[in-house]
């Protein structure tokens, strides 16, 4: 895998590890801006990983921008041959599939839709090949998630599917993104699956709906009030399905300020990964669940 | 000393220079558009370059202050009025307590940068107290300006006064210039397209805020036929969701290319076909709707030099105002 690096004016370097998306890539681009951070070098004051890529954003009055791209080429060997282990998190999202709120959003805007006549989870179910919205969702809930990205805005987190690429749903984003999208929507896009941290304009299919908060500015919320933003590229996440009543319950809790998500630390290797997939899920599972 | 807010114009919010540090959460650096403009009302004002200033969009607010201090008004032509009473942009003026600051028509130019000596001293957010309205964070309470808000002012440190003549300021050209350097994901289109999108005058878009400004009127793009890449999305103007330099030129689907600006979203699927360059940036800011504006090709060399006679401009006026 070579890097395709390429300047964004004169204050970023932009970096495509891989024009396709797979694990492999977004594990290059993690240690890849795992090893910048390290290395401590002048002039650069942004670090950004992204699902199959990355960026730095520098001061070019510190660093002249063809040294620091030589400097970021010099490591790309030492990053691709990392064995991929990662110690991170796993947390459960629960999430309120076909919820009022957002099948009232869609309805709005079905004119910007492929399938005006459809709701956005019927036509992915049907486009993925399955025979009902139910197993759809037992799809969608059945592995782990893997954050390969933050960002769009803030805190929002993009999903990728832990599952050999055959079983990996592909649904295409709106044909014009809408003006509006609940928040803490659950999104799908190309093959990315996200949480609308924030109410606004957005382009993915929407799914469903979390009672539980992932930012917060005014950090009152007790497991946001170290970092206003839940996710960090490389956390895990695996979705519950919820009822109403759930939905609701959570929602009282999470008023109180009494909600607590359940988040469990796991080590990730992804050569375990790719020999035994179901295998390393489901101790992922265990891990969650205390097991 | 505090300045109360009895209307809020069209979009008026806190902004200093912005919030460098958190864009992989993203979270943007926010921070005045037009940074120029905001360096020198605090100059005029004796403020640090940095310290939190109104940026009011097209239109200005109606302020009332609580006790005497220096105001400036730079960036676009929007004369300010004391009780009243004209006063001159790019010009250090008093006001006393109870005095009432409203503004006439915008006469050129989209942004407005409103100093007073002090600063704004909303609380300080992630390093800023830049306004991020999309995620609700900084400046007054994460949104824009309401009437009946009263803001903070800290207390005055330097000495202000004084005035910046016409030859000092900077203004975006009829068409503007923004020089960009290609780049990112310019090899999608073909080399006909990117002639055409060099040589088309665009127009700003009705859809032009401190996320991005939109440009309309030029030539479809064509693209390099591909087999879209796994996870990338069926459209050609499709990429795997990556990070988008501030200054990022996207062109979703090929018609409408969009420039990220401070408060941009931090990474998308859309294609970029380069990025204007740090030192045209504060331009973009002063483009008001339907003006026109051309992308001017130049390389890394080209972009350098303007980014150091941006700030020999920024110099020539420290040494005016003595600072």
């Amino acid at each position: 895998m070579s890097i395709r690096f390429t300047f964004g004016g004169d204050e970023h370097i932009f970096a495509e590890v891989s024009e396709e998306m797979s694990l492999e890539a977004f594990f290059t681009s993690l240690s890849m801006t795992n090893a910048v951070k390290a290395a401590g070098i002048k002039g650069v004051t942004e670090i950004c990983p992204a699902n199959a890529s990355f960026q730095v954003k520098f001061d070019p009055d510190r660093i002249k921008p063809t040294d620091l791209l030589r400097e970021l080429k010099s490591m790309e060997g030492a990053a691709s041959a990392s064995d991929g282990a990662l110690n991170t998190r796993i947390i459960e999202i629960p999430v309120f599939y076909e919820d009022p709120w957002t099948h009232e959003t869609l309805m709005r805007f079905r004119e910007r839709h492929q399938d005006p006549n459809s709701t956005d989870i019927d036509y992915a179910a049907r486009l993925n090949g399955y025979g009902s919205t139910d197993e759809f969702i037992a799809a969608h809930s059945g592995s782990p998630w893997f954050v390969s990205m933050v960002g769009f805005v803030a805190g929002l987190p993009f999903l990728y599917q832990m599952v050999e690429r055959k079983r990996q749903i592909e649904v295409p984003k709106y044909l014009r993104p809408r003006t509006d999208t609940p928040k803490l929507t659950v999104g799908y896009g190309g093959c990315f699956s996200c949480i609308y941290s924030v109410r606004g304009a957005g382009g993915y299919q929407m799914f469903g709906i979390t009672p539980m908060p992932i930012y917060d500015p005014a950090q009152k919320i007790s497991y946001l009030q170290d970092n206003m933003c839940l996710f960090r590229p490389g956390d895990m996440v695996k979705w519950k399905p919820i009822t109403r009543d759930q939905y609701d319950a959570a929602l009282e809790d999470v008023a109180a300020n009494r909600f607590q998500p359940t988040i469990r630390d796991v080590t990730f290797r992804l050569a375990d990964f790719n020999r035994d997939i179901d295998g390393t899920n489901a101790k992922l599972m265990e891990a969650l669940h205390g097991r | 000393m505090a300045v109360k807010i009895h209307s809020p114009g069209l979009s008026t919010s806190v902004q200093d220079l912005g919030r460098p540090g958190y864009y992989h959460l993203g979270i943007p650096i926010s921070g005045g558009m037009d940074r120029f403009a905001l360096r020198a009302a605090n100059m005029l004002v004796g403020n640090d370059e940095g310290a939190a200033v109104l940026e009011a969009v097209f239109m200005g607010p109606e302020l009332e202050f609580s006790a005497p201090a220096m105001v400036a008004v730079t960036g676009g032509e929007l004369p300010p009025k004391v009780n009243g009473d004209e006063r001159p942009t790019w010009e250090a003026f008093p006001v006393k307590a109870g005095d009432r600051l409203t503004f006439g028509f915008l006469k050129s130019g989209a942004r407005a940068y409103i100093a007073v000596s002090g600063g704004f001293d909303v609380p300080v957010v992630l390093g800023s107290r830049s306004t991020y309205t999309l995620g609700a964070l900084g400046g007054h309470e994460g949104r824009a300006l309401k009437a009946g808000d009263e803001l903070p002012v800290g207390q005055t440190g330097g000495k202000g006064g004084g005035a910046i003549p016409a030859g000092l300021r900077r203004a975006p050209g009829n068409p503007a210039e923004l020089r960009m350097l290609p780049g990112l994901y310019w090899h999608r289109i073909t080399d006909a397209a990117g002639d055409r999108f060099f040589a088309d005058t665009w127009k700003v878009a009705p859809e032009a805020d401190r996320i991005g400004y939109r440009f309309k009127g030029g030539t479809p793009l064509d693209f390099v036929p591909r087999t879209p890449p796994f996870g990338a999305g069926s459209d050609p103007s499709n990429i795997v969701d990556a990070c988008y330099p501030y200054g990022s030129i996207q062109v979703p689907s090929g018609t409408e290319p969009i420039v990220l600006h401070r408060d941009a979203v931090s990474g998308g699927g859309y294609m970029m076909l380069g990025t204007v360059i740090s030192a045209d940036m504060d331009l973009i800011g002063q483009l008001q709707p339907h003006a026109p504006a051309r992308f001017v090709q130049v390389d890394m060399d080209q972009a350098l030099a303007a980014r150091h006679d941006r700030q020999a401009a920024l110099g020539r006026l420290r040494a005016h105002l003595g600072r």
